[in-house]
């Protein structure tokens, strides 16, 4: 049963894909991205990747589109009928394709146990994610202690995108300043029933929601990303509803920016401390008397530092986006 | 689950390949964009699908889970995805500034824009 609802899933993905690449409306093609993300967040929770899945459905379907859609309405919808040697290009993806399918056949098994990838680090972690920290989300272990340099990294490569965008969409002809903002900006959806009282009721949730997931991200799926995505979305849908300019009296761009770089020092802080308290840099064992309690709070303290940071750099990039003329 | 496995090889390879031809035959700027997210897709697939075990559950530890599939290709993948929006973004920032300096996101346009 698994087995067919993968292949389906799979069979639409591939479908979406081709589609997306045919549409001559960019709009189109932007709506169908939204599509194949959720396909592939289904596919993701099919092959027991539930934190990935979490995260995919919220930046891929929703942030995403959000941001497509917003340099689609500076830039232009539709894509002018031409393209460079199609039929070159197809000559040289088939044969790409055929390459990297010829050598599919060469690959471990799908699901095999004795795959290296499951017989060198990973039962590591698995093992000894118990005896360190105590906490049953062995991703948020991974990815907040024993991989915690590659997830200070990370941030700190989302924290330099947000930055690029900020200089990018904050000079040149296009920037308003908010003198010359659209009618939609400033009033939203206000005026449609509908979606203003659905999202009026939906916000709140999104937002608990999300919440939960920064907060219960050791015990079950979620952490830091998947909750600033989450959130993010919250606060984006409550702009598209609301008014841009109302978005921004509650969360105004120098919060955001605070959020940006508060997020990353808080990691990077943390980072220091241990190394103040004796430890090394991030080792959490030493934040407090018993180390597997100290482990569990620089896991939490460091999450809370990426979940500000991803919150900041998503909400800032969204409303770059919509500052600017049309 | 076997053919499930070669399945997933294969979509990867056709996924892959699909959003390198908007990245190589599309001339509008956006179009490429879209098809480098595609690509960045099946490489999310190839690395999640790596990481299944037969018979294994999510990585959380459980009341009676013994087989966990492998947490690593996960915390990969699950940074990769919120870097991967970012770096878009930041494309699609430079979209838009070079549609308001050359008024055209179409390669060729901007191209024949630099020649004169």
């Amino acid at each position: 049963m698994t087995v067919l609802l993968g292949i389906f899933l799979l069979t639409l993905l591939l479908i979406t894909a081709v589609a997306i690449v045919r549409a001559r409306n960019l709009f189109v093609a932007v709506m169908l991205m939204g599509i194949a993300s959720l396909l592939i967040a289904a596919s993701f929770l099919l092959l027991d990747a539930a934190d990935v899945a979490l995260t995919e459905a919220a930046v891929g379907a929703g942030v995403s589109t959000v941001l497509f859609l917003s340099a689609l309405s500076i830039t232009s919808e539709r894509e002018r009928a031409s393209s460079s040697r199609p039929l070159v290009s197809l000559v040289v993806v088939t044969a790409a394709a055929l390459i990297v399918i010829d050598s599919a056949f060469d690959k471990p098994r799908f699901g095999d146990p004795e795959a290296p990838v499951h017989s060198h680090l990973s039962p590591w972690y698995i093992e000894k994610t118990q005896e360190h920290m105590e906490i049953p989300n062995i991703v948020t272990a991974v990815l907040g202690s024993f991989r915690g340099y590659d997830t200070l990294g990370e941030v700190f490569v989302v924290l330099a995108a947000g930055i690029g965008v900020l200089f990018l969409l904050s000079s040149g002809p296009g920037f308003g300043g908010g003198k010359s903002t659209p009618p939609w900006a400033q009033a939203g959806l206000r005026h449609y029933l509908i979606p203003r009282v659905a999202g009026r009721l939906l916000i709140p949730f999104i937002l608990l929601l999300g919440l939960y997931i920064q907060f219960h991200g050791e015990y079950g799926p979620g952490g830091g990303f998947q909750a600033g995505a989450i959130i993010a979305a919250a606060v984006i849908l409550y702009a598209l509803l609301e008014g841009e300019q109302h978005a921004l009296k509650i969360l105004p761009q120098p919060v955001l920016t605070g959020l940006m770089a508060g997020g990353a020092i808080l990691y990077g802080g943390i980072g220091v401390i241990g190394m103040l308290l004796g430890g090394n840099f991030l080792d959490y064992s030493v934040l407090a008397a018993d180390p597997v309690k100290g482990q569990q709070r620089g896991i939490l303290l460091i999450e809370a530092g990426v979940g500000m940071t991803v919150t900041g750099v998503l909400l800032s990039i969204f409303h770059s986006f919509a500052a600017r003329r049309r | 689950m076997q053919v499930l496995g070669i399945y997933y090889y294969w979509v990867f390879a056709i996924l892959l390949m699909i959003g390198f031809y908007a990245v190589i035959a599309k001339l509008n700027l956006v179009k490429k964009l879209i098809g480098l997210t595609l690509f960045q897709a099946a490489v999310f697939l190839l690395y999640i699908a790596m990481g299944k075990v037969e018979g294994g559950t999510a990585p959380i530890y459980g009341a009676s889970a013994a087989v966990f599939s492998s947490p690593l290709p996960q915390v990969l993948i699950l940074t990769a995805i919120v870097v991967g929006i970012s770096t878009t973004a930041l494309g699609l920032g430079i979209v838009v500034r070079i549609k308001e300096e050359y008024g055209s996101i179409q390669e060729d346009e901007i191209q024949e824009i630099d020649r004169r």
